[in-house]
């Protein structure tokens, strides 16, 4: 048994690049349950991170009971991390979930049934669809419904209703990888694979704190971390993550500065001839541009903008330039941060210079943070076309308009879909008076709380907020559906490597709880929205039924489904698509020939100004006749809109904690997570402590422009001038009024965001901070990762240890069988 | 030659354009992305003046013409309000900014008539931006003339 609060990535088994991931089968059990006691074990994959591990649901007497992972999935290779073990179960079942519909009645939100509440909302749908029409229609969805209930609701809202006002919780977490993805190579669709970890020489992590956002997929690196040819890390993080202390150069950039090193490390590789021309001319263009723009940015200039050692940069680049094999990975420290899309774009760029792209061990992987953030982005239910169709390509949206039986007329795409921040903006100036939000909880995830609050509660908004719980959100909500969650409905989801995963129904859900497909399909139903043959315009009763339309829309599209059933994807493992004819057993990685999807008339989107955003469009685009090539897209660095000066002299970043999914709604329910993470902390260096004469567990206020929070401090590694807050803590398990609201991060972040993927820029404000008291004891951060204490400095107060102990106890069997492969004719010749 | 006189036309209209970007930039301090780019882009008119600098230095500048000013740019001095006033803001910002944009085209008629490369050089790193310019206000005017003239209250 290992304690895997303690040991987040559990048990070592080391392996050398080019073998295979050994198995290790990680189990939990409920307290008092024996493995003989388990009647089920249903098939599903974990919704805790974009990892998408491969898992088993424990039943008993029509409960779960424990999870294991899945030894044969190709993921996870049976591996669990601490939130799979602890919160996917313990998540759900809860007595606080939500069994019944609830309306509000005078100013409260009370108990009904079913019918009550969809007639609600249908009749105020109804009324404003016939007097202000679709514009006064948006949706706020999730990175966590399942495929086919994205797809319903992307049905429902681009050819029942017909509004651009559709968008997920994936803008704030996903969509900078796509955006990266459609500008660099003219689509979405994750160029690399998990397995080029085990055959990498070098992996860079571009402000990607893996370790803690995806802990199986850290086990990997670290397997082979430990494994006789370990690979060289370089790390781009302020902090000092457990990515960071295992890297041969970490660059602690100054948050709001990605940009620049990024075009320093570009600039090196031109410099030294680190590039493969060959390949730069016959499969990418725009070179010319590139260069120029990276030019001014000598190693000298990126330490100085930075705040990071010339020879640092030119250790990295020389890393990237010599290493014959290099996977990249990025997330949040550059999708939330400034210039986000110019400098994910970079990563790509890099790869392309090289020609490192679709080879073994030669990947990028574009992260998201959710594990359905890219069904969303497929279904198009944050407004993108459905099936990476370009809403600028009138023969795109005449195919969709065939496939639903629909007027053309009625998809919306005579502008760019809306995206989330100005969706709050349309409510906020009340012309959406009608919003509906699945599965996420903007009251707590959002940038500047104050103002989402303000907005939330509107007069003129009408609110439905479908959910397991009754979140912040939901408490402001005109109609609250429940929903069922996962284990209790049937579904698929693809996670970050395009790896498709079947999740069976395990148990029923609580009370009156309706899956999110059912309650989408009932609203399409009771709206009588129809298809041009005057027939339902859905017209699914099952989730296979859904699953069967939707191979037809991503037919002959990048995602191609078309080989999948659910049949196949029983039993075994995960199949990363695009699975049709050509590839029955799907695809390890794209690219491999150097053609790219950027044919006008294939391309899911003709680009955009990396600096304004401003589109490129049709014309423009074909004369450029990319032709298969990729492009290389850049744009000049600018300084952060915020940046610290005397009234707020301080940097502002936020992030997560392993032990926590989001705003903790599952997590905070694990009793084994929630006693490793209890509360806020603050991280600051050992340098500012000083200065601002603070030490261990003292309470501070943070403040910006838009708010304050207190919260005691960790004295932490974290580089000068920065003050860092974790986002998962709101207000549902806190007494109090909002006046009290005083914890969560986003009470202080900037209104901003990506001029291109339209991602706030979460992780870079000003603040100030000063002492208000001298707390009771240290900081509740946990010291098993980035938040440790920091290991300089003098006269700490001694900290205990974070541990789960026996409530924390899992099994990890070591290679009871041999290691699972991709079964596509790329690993299997 | 007259080439002095387009050099004032151009560098008073960069100069227009730029403040009234400013103007724009302070009015719609709620709509962070026109917040923010209108400032950057400030920067950009500002900057093209400065590189505009050694070359009139080298023709001289002409402020007023003998051809009688018919049409008034005055650049804006105040900005609306509401999502309406929005889009009227940035749809006078497309015209001052077109009107920079010409210009620069004839300019650059002109630097080829002269042969002059240095001329040549700054106007396509000039005329580049102010095109990206009037891309992205014909990019945020599209996507919000929809809201603003059928749904706004
Ligand atoms: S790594 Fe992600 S998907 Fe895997 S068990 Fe942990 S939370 Fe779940």
């Amino acid at each position: 048994m290992v304690d895997r609060i303690a040991q987040i990535w559990g048990t070592r088994t080391p392996f050398g690049r080019g073998e295979r991931w050994p198995v290790r089968v990680d189990q939990v059990l409920a307290q008092g349950v024996a493995e003989s006691d388990v009647q089920r074990w249903v098939q599903s994959a974990c919704v805790l991170c974009s990892n998408g591990c491969g898992i088993d649901i424990g039943v008993r007497d029509g409960i779960m009971v424990g999870v294991r992972g899945r030894a044969g999935d190709i993921v996870n290779h049976g591996r669990l991390g601490p939130k799979g073990l602890f919160a996917s179960w313990q998540g759900v079942q809860n007595k606080d979930r939500l069994t019944r519909p609830l309306v509000r009645e005078n100013g409260e939100l009370v108990e009904t049934d079913w019918d009550t509440a969809m007639e609600r909302i249908v009749s105020r749908s109804r009324s404003l669809l016939d007097t202000k029409g679709p514009l006064s229609h948006g949706f706020y969805t999730s990175g966590q419904l399942f495929l086919e209930e994205y797809y319903a609701q992307a049905i429902v809202g681009k050819a029942g209703i017909g509004t651009p006002h559709m968008d997920g919780n994936t803008r704030l977490c996903t969509a900078t990888a796509a955006a990266a993805m459609k500008e660099s190579f003219g689509s979405d669709g994750q160029p690399g694979s998990y397995v080029d970890i085990d055959e990498c020489d070098a992996m860079f992590l571009f402000g990607h704190n893996m370790a803690e956002t995806q802990t199986v997929l850290w086990s990997r690196v670290l397997d082979r971390i430990d494994g006789p040819d370990r690979p060289r890390i370089v790390c781009v993080d302020p902090r000092e993550t457990e990515v960071a202390r295992h890297a041969e150069v970490h660059l602690a950039v100054r948050p709001g500065t990605n940009l620049a090193l990024m075009h320093g490390l570009v600039r090196e590789l031109f410099v030294n001839g680190w590039i493969d021309q060959d390949y730069i001319h016959r499969h990418t263009m725009n070179v010319d541009e590139l260069r120029s723009t990276v030019e001014p940015w000598t190693p000298e200039a990126v330490a100085d903008t930075c705040g990071v050692e010339a020879e640092d940069v030119r250790r990295a680049a020389e890393i990237f330039g010599t290493s014959e094999r290099v996977l990249s990975t990025v997330l949040q420290g550059f999708y939330q941060s400034s210039q986000a899309t110019a400098a994910s774009c970079a990563v790509n760029n890099l790869h392309l210079l090289r020609g490192m792209i679709g080879k073994a061990g030669c990947g990028i992987l574009q992260m998201n943070g959710q594990p359905t953030a890219q069904n969303n982005r497929e279904c198009g239910a944050d407004g993108d076309l459905s099936g990476f169709r370009n809403w600028e390509n009138p023969d795109h949206v005449q195919e969709l308009a065939e496939l639903w039986n629909v007027d053309p007329a009625i998809i919306p795409h005579w502008a760019p879909p809306t995206h989330a921040m100005q969706i709050f903006r349309y409510v906020e100036q009340g012309s959406i008076e009608f919003l509906w939000i699945s599965a996420t909880n903007p009251a707590v995830s959002m940038p500047q709380l104050p103002r989402i609050r303000d907005i939330l509660a509107s007069d003129s908004l009408f609110l439905v907020v479908q959910d397991l719980y009754l979140t912040e959100t939901a408490q402001f909500a005109d109609v609250v559906l429940p929903a069922a969650a996962w284990g209790e409905k049937t579904g698929t989801f693809t996670n970050v490597n395009r790896t498709v995963h079947l999740s069976e129904k395990a148990v029923e859900p609580p009370g009156e709880a309706r899956s999110d497909l059912h309650t989408f399909l009932d609203y399409s139903a009771r709206m009588g929205f129809q298809q041009l043959d005057g027939s339902p315009l859905l017209d699914w009763n099952q989730p296979e039924d859904a699953f069967n339309a939707w191979k037809e829309c991503t037919r002959g599209r990048p995602c191609d489904y078309t080989g999948l059933t659910y049949d196949k994807l029983r039993g075994g493992s995960g199949v990363p698509w695009p699975c049709n004819e050509n590839h029955p057993d799907g695809t390890v990685r794209l690219y491999h020939d150097g053609v790219f999807p950027t044919d006008p008339e294939y391309c899911e989107t003709y680009g955009h100004d990396l600096l304004t955003g401003a589109t490129v469009g049709p014309e423009a685009y074909k004369a450029m006749n990319p032709a298969g090539r990729a492009i290389f897209k850049t744009a000049p660095y600018h300084p952060a809109h915020e940046t610290p000066d005397e009234e707020f002299p301080l940097r502002y970043t936020t992030g997560r904690t392993v032990y926590h999914f989001h705003t903790r709604t599952k997590t905070g329910r694990s009793p084994q997570l929630n006693d490793a993470a209890p509360d806020a902390w603050v991280e600051m260096s050992v340098n500012d402590a000083e200065t601002y004469g603070v030490t261990e567990g003292n309470i501070v206020r943070v403040e910006s422009r838009r708010g304050h929070i207190t919260a005691p401090v960790r004295v932490s590694d974290i580089r000068d001038g920065t003050i860092f807050a974790p986002f998962h803590y709101g207000y549902w398990d806190q007494s109090g009024t909002p006046d009290t609201r005083h914890r969560a991060a986003n009470e202080l972040t900037i209104t901003e965001w990506d001029p291109v993927s339209k991602q706030p820029v979460l992780k870079n404000a000003a603040v100030r901070v000063t002492k208000i008291a001298e707390g009771t004891g240290p900081s509740p951060a946990p010291t098993t990762t980035a938040s440790r204490p920091a290991t300089r400095g003098k006269a700490r107060r001694h900290l205990l240890p974070t541990a789960g102990g026996p409530a924390a106890q899992a099994t990890e069997s070591i290679a009871p069988v041999t290691a699972p492969t991709v079964a596509t004719k790329e690993e299997q010749p | 030659m007259k080439l002095p006189v387009y050099l004032g036309l151009l560098h008073k209209a960069e100069g227009t354009l730029a403040q009234s970007f400013r103007q724009v930039a302070e009015g719609h301090g709620h709509e962070p992305d026109v917040h923010f780019l209108c400032q950057a882009l400030a920067d950009q008119c500002q900057e093209h003046q400065q590189a505009l600098q050694p070359i009139i230095d080298r023709y001289g500048e002409v402020d007023h013409d003998d051809e009688p000013e018919r049409l008034q740019a005055d650049g804006l001095q105040n900005t609306r309000s509401g999502p309406v006033g929005l889009l009227r803001d940035l749809q006078d910002l497309y015209l001052l900014a077109s009107l920079v944009d010409i210009t620069w085209t004839m300019i650059k008629q002109a630097a080829q008539g002269l042969r002059d490369k240095e001329l040549l050089s700054i106007v396509n790193d000039c005329d580049g931006q102010t095109s990206t310019q009037l891309k992205w206000l014909q990019t945020r005017m599209k996507q919000a003339a929809p809201q603003a003239l059928i749904a706004a209250k």
